[in-house]
């Protein structure tokens, strides 16, 4: 598949969740292409990072899913900032090891999973739907954490088959397969595609954290998580993140940045980061 | 910049030692420090006082060693601690995390997640993160790095970590593994009075004053009749700070000298 032909299979007012953490291995080349279609009223449900922001930005975002979003190295995205601080994004906010829960109990088809974390917070307090269930067994009165079921889920990895196996060669899974099992359709951007029996020639099988069943379709994407880090291939592209930052904090300048980078499509995206890379104006 | 007596510690190493001292009697715990004060407290302490603490490179691994802040761990690991591993220590509760809250009050309730209001906040900072799971489930301190009244402040405005009175309202669940240890600023430690669970003062770091840390206060800290200063560092443990942990100063960015 392409960036396109996924995008081409989701429909406005779905729920896609997002891989990766942060500023790390997200699906960038995926939501590019998101940014670039008529997609619009999604629900996110992210680990959010610049995903969030770019996609706040665009206005596709109806409603936000989420514990977090931070660039890592940079605390705070300034696109899902402003979106918040005009009020122009509703948002569910939870506890991040709550949305692990939720993501579990949708891919176990558990209505919901009990836990501790949010009670006496501002989870309980500014998500009115939240209910608790007391323990039947010692009477204990806990957060029951709703399913978050997903139409569709996107994950960028450092490898998998063309039969959707997906491996992760960095230090972290993350929640990627857990997120591919809590959508009715899941989609894998990669670095690259390899054959089958190249996945554990050098890594342990454990590193092939997705397997095909889960998976509706491969995305060859060399590059495809840039700016996030995509560890080993390649690290976080500090200094074009440090650029996504400062054009995002003033309306010309991130007119100018979409238009050079988020308008021309994953190739030219490509080309231009290699041309400003090499400190070459275009 | 060195103090003018080397033998003297300055204001941010004087934090160090505050900080290092949050974790003293926690044993065989992951200890998570966020901001580079705890980061170097929490390596401080593991060197010299509770070797069993575990302390991850800030990627996926738990590693051994001691090692100056801002450069890679080099190990050697010791396990794996994916973040879907954390989640699973925090709720069997073997941790003690620091964190920095931008307000936090009489009680402890903590915001990080948005100034103003949660609909269309005046200031969106991270979000939740993990404070919420983080409090009702394992020892929990705070690190403020700018002691003033808006960050020690009367009223939060999102409770992110959880507050002995928030927690003792939402029931036995919230509060049977809840530990709200100590929050040092760099002016002072304090800890919760045992009965009324409002913020106490612990210990004015060298150089300041209780009054001081009352103007800085936005609300009633319980405040016994003789307040002691904050412990100086001794020879080894500056020795540690400025030659092997944190040898360029980074620690003067967070609480100048």
């Amino acid at each position: 598949m392409t960036e396109d032909d996924v995008v081409g299979r989701l429909r406005s007012g779905m729920t896609v969740g997002i891989g990766g953490w942060g500023s790390r291995r997200k699906p960038m080349s995926l939501i590019r292409a998101i940014l670039r279609s008529d997609l619009t009223d999604l629900t996110v449900v992210s680990y959010g990072g610049p995903d969030v922001g770019l996609l706040c930005a665009a206005g596709k975002v109806r409603k936000l899913v989420f514990g977090f979003v931070s660039l890592d190295s940079i605390p705070l995205d300034p696109l899902f900032r402003a979106a918040r601080q005009q009020g122009r994004i509703e948002v569910a906010e939870f506890d991040e090891g709550m949305v692990q829960l939720g993501l579990h109990a949708a891919a176990t088809r558990l209505p919901f999973l009990p836990t501790r974390a949010g009670l006496g917070s501002l989870v309980v307090d500014t998500n009115p739907g939240l209910r608790t269930i007391v323990d039947p067994y010692e009477g204990e009165e806990l957060i029951a954490m709703p399913a978050l079921k997903l139409d569709a889920a996107l994950v960028h990895m450092n490898r998998a088959d063309e039969k959707g196996n997906a491996q992760f060669l960095g230090p972290d899974p993350y929640f990627d397969d857990l997120f591919c099992a809590a959508a009715d359709e899941a989609f894998v951007s990669c670095e690259r595609i390899v054959s089958t029996e190249e996945l554990t020639k050098a890594a342990h099988p454990v590193t092939v954290r997705i397997s095909r069943m889960l998976v509706t379709g491969v995305v060859e994407a060399p590059h495809g998580a840039h700016f996030t880090s995509c560890v080993p291939d390649y690290d976080r592209d500090e200094a074009f993140q440090r650029a996504y930052v400062e054009a995002a904090g003033d309306p010309d300048r991130w007119a100018a940045f979409s238009e050079r980078f988020l308008e021309r499509g994953e190739a030219g995206y490509q080309r231009e980061v290699a041309v400003l890379a090499a400190g070459k104006e275009a | 910049m060195p103090a003018e007596n080397p033998a003297v510690a300055d204001r941010a190493e004087a934090c160090v030692i505050a900080c290092a001292e949050a974790f003293r009697g926690d044993g065989e715990i992951l200890a998570s420090a966020i901001g580079l004060i705890p980061m170097i407290a929490v390596r401080l302490a593991r060197h010299l006082f509770e070797p069993l603490l575990l302390v991850t490179d800030g990627e996926a691994n738990i590693v051994e060693g001691t090692w100056p802040v801002g450069t890679p761990a080099p190990g050697p690991v010791e396990s794996w601690l994916p973040y879907r591993a954390i989640f699973d220590v925090i709720w069997r509760g073997d941790r003690h995390v620091m964190m920095t809250p931008s307000q936090i009050d009489a009680f402890g309730n903590v915001n990080i997640s948005a100034i103003g209001n949660h609909a269309k906040p005046r200031a969106q900072l991270l979000g939740a993160r993990g404070a919420p799971g983080n409090t009702v489930s394992h020892p929990t301190s705070y690190w403020v790095p700018r002691h003033s009244p808006r960050v020690f402040a009367p009223k939060v405005d999102l409770v992110a970590g959880v507050g002995w009175d928030s927690a003792a309202k939402a029931g036995p669940a919230a509060t049977r593994y809840m530990r709200l240890r100590r929050v040092v600023s760099n002016l002072a430690s304090f800890d919760w009075d045992p009965d009324s669970h409002r913020m106490r003062l612990l210990s004015v770091h060298p150089g300041v004053t209780v009054d001081e840390v009352v103007a800085a206060t936005g609300f009633d800290l319980v405040i016994g009749d003789d307040v002691p200063a904050t412990r100086a560092p001794t020879a080894e443990e500056l020795r540690l700070i400025r030659e092997v942990i944190d040898p360029n100063g980074m620690r003067h960015r967070e609480v100048p000298a």
